[in-house]
């Protein structure tokens, strides 16, 4: 199997070329995690987070939550754009070039990650503003290594669904059965230690909720688990969804 | 070697049978004709010879590389111009040449030169830098086939290259088919339901209905099917006589009077007029008017499978196949 770097260098300027071109796009998308945070933060800003100990406040809380939140939604969205491509006939000229259908995933993942990465720092940089406080420049890094692992995993299980779909009729079933339960799942708004067990235990097989965790635990130094295990769980989740991402792919038929 | 060659072809969809068990070969350098109505499985054959379907049996070759299992070397060796447009509508013309040029490798100086050359060629080079959604059908048309040009390809697909297209762009681009063939020495498959444009452009054609062939020959050949010219002759005075000679001659295949118009069927129509108009003459009828009709492959067509393609087209049933093949469907198609 030959990497076709050309090929994922080129599929990645195509994602940044629309990305820019598309301003209404970005504001249409940081629009919701914008509204989340400040409603939520202002509204809650006094209560204590239980199982977070002493000063942490619901901002602190909230902000890694939303910065998953921000991952989650336009990784998925970035990995079911394939479909959008199928829809408007690109994907088949995709489809017919000389280069490994790796490559093509890659470059789709390079791509995408990119874009989410963009808008997870925009978020990040709009938390500022509501008072939240930057830790070390060492942890915030770690930080974007936990972004990067959710857009990772969610980009492999947008490929998924958009390899399995024909048009985009499954699409809002998708966003609504899927990525909104991932969503509430994780304990982005939440504390995990607020649901009732049965619920918890979904939670548990959310991978968000350990990309979340993962980022309170670097960005405000308070998380449910150890930062090692929803590292760990992290990149198993990322590395599972990205072959199974490819694997789809692979099998789909190119229109 | 064959530059394409197939056997036994099969595609069903859900138990519908789209390409039903074709075979053919296509010699290097051929200019080849998929000839048939929308819904005959033109398309889908295309779509599994470029890899983007999977046949659900039978065998094919591109290039010498079979389609199923040499997939990537398949990939290398053609140019596909799709039936429906396949452009980055958020990209500029250039840009998406940049995109095709880059995915198939070429060097930074030749993409300069190759989108350079297929832009002014297609008569976009001042279009280039708008977006292709800004673009009317014909010119992302246009566009579409200067990229399937860009990385000069062995076996070029062009799935109905001139669909919705004036008829100034179609000649245009029917000169470029013929020039990169015979010049070029590329091996072309097209896909049509223009019968004039099968007839101008290709050496060899297959008529496709229902997934099957129904005749392949050179497009000469294929109207000789059919008798030959009809030669029609506009009478004058009472013509008896002159039909009692004609029905002597061996040559006229088949006679009928309508009105005063006698309608003769014969082969090289034109070398027999003037021996019509003399044994007219001698027979005491006047000839007012002389018409020669070459057989189309319209004819063709209706020859062989009972129906002219437009008729065929109409048909309810043959739509629900076009759409259950992914095109009719939703307002997608470019026309």
């Amino acid at each position: 199997m030959t990497v076709h770097w050309t090929a994922i260098y080129v599929l990645w300027r195509r994602e940044m070329i629309r990305f820019f071109r598309a301003k209404s796009r970005i504001f249409g998308s940081l629009a919701m995690p914008v509204f989340f945070l400040g409603f939520l933060g202002l509204g809650f800003r006094r209560m204590p987070v239980p199982g977070m100990g002493e000063g942490t406040g619901y901002i602190g809380f909230l902000v890694p939550g939303i910065i998953g939140m921000t991952m989650l939604f336009s990784s998925s969205m970035q990995g079911m754009s394939l479909l959008w491509d199928r829809e408007f006939g690109f994907l088949k000229e995709i489809m017919v070039a000389p280069v490994g259908r790796v490559s093509l995933v890659l470059g789709r993942v390079a791509g995408g990650a990119t874009t989410s990465m963009i808008q997870g720092l925009l978020i990040l940089g709009a938390s500022l503003l509501m008072g939240f406080r930057l830790p070390g420049p060492g942890a915030v890094a770690f930080g974007l290594v936990f972004m990067l692992l959710i857009a990772f995993t969610f980009i492999g299980l947008g490929l998924v669904f958009a390899s399995r779909m024909k048009d985009m009729q499954g699409f809002g079933i998708v966003m609504n059965f899927v990525i909104f339960p991932f969503f509430f799942l994780s304990g982005a708004l939440t504390p995990l230690e607020n649901f009732p067990w049965f619920v918890r235990a979904l939670s548990y097989a959310d991978p968000l909720t350990y990309g979340v965790d993962g980022l309170r635990a670097v960005l405000i130094g308070r998380s449910s688990l150890p930062v090692a295990v929803d590292l760990a769980v992290m990149v198993g989740f990322s590395l599972v969804m990205l072959f199974l991402g490819t694997w789809f792919f692979e099998k789909s038929e190119g229109i | 070697m064959d530059a394409i060659r197939v056997d036994g072809l099969v595609k069903t969809f859900d138990g519908f049978t789209a390409v039903d068990g074709i075979s053919f070969a296509v010699a290097e350098g051929e200019l080849f004709g998929l000839l048939g109505p929308n819904g005959a499985g033109k398309t889908t054959t295309i779509n599994m010879l470029a890899t983007l379907l999977r046949p659900t049996s039978g065998r094919a070759s591109v290039a010498g590389f079979d389609v199923a299992a040499d997939r990537d070397d398949v990939r290398k060796s053609i140019g596909v111009v799709f039936q429906e447009p396949a452009l980055d509508g958020k990209l500029t013309g250039r840009e998406n040449l940049e995109f095709h040029t880059m995915m198939y490798g070429l060097g930074k100086a030749e993409r300069a030169r190759r989108i350079d050359e297929v832009l002014a060629l297609v008569e976009l080079a001042d279009k280039a830098g708008t977006l292709v959604e800004k673009y009317s059908g014909g010119m992302k048309r246009r566009l579409e086939i200067a990229r399937g040009l860009t990385h000069r390809p062995k076996v070029l697909f062009l799935d109905e290259p001139t669909l919705g297209l004036d008829a100034q762009t179609r000649r245009h681009i029917w000169e470029y088919i013929r020039k990169l063939n015979k010049e070029g020495g590329v091996t072309i498959i097209l896909t049509t339901h223009y019968m004039e444009e099968a007839d101008y452009l290709c050496g060899r054609i297959a008529i496709m209905d229902h997934g099957k062939f129904v005749a392949m020959d050179v497009p000469s050949r294929l109207k000789d099917t059919l008798g030959g010219d009809v030669v029609s002759l506009e009478l004058d005075g009472d013509s008896t006589a002159f039909r009692e000679a004609l029905g002597r001659e061996d040559w006229i295949k088949r006679s009928k009077l309508h009105e005063d118009v006698l309608s003769l069927t014969m082969e090289r129509g034109e070398r027999r007029i003037p021996e019509l108009v003399m044994l007219a003459r001698e027979k005491g009828v006047t000839v007012n008017g002389v018409n020669l009709r070459k057989p189309s492959l319209e004819d063709v067509f209706l020859h062989f499978t009972g129906r002219t393609i437009r008729e065929q087209e109409a048909s309810p049933s043959d739509r629900n196949r076009a759409m259950m093949m992914g095109h009719g469907g939703r307002g997608r198609r470019p026309h």
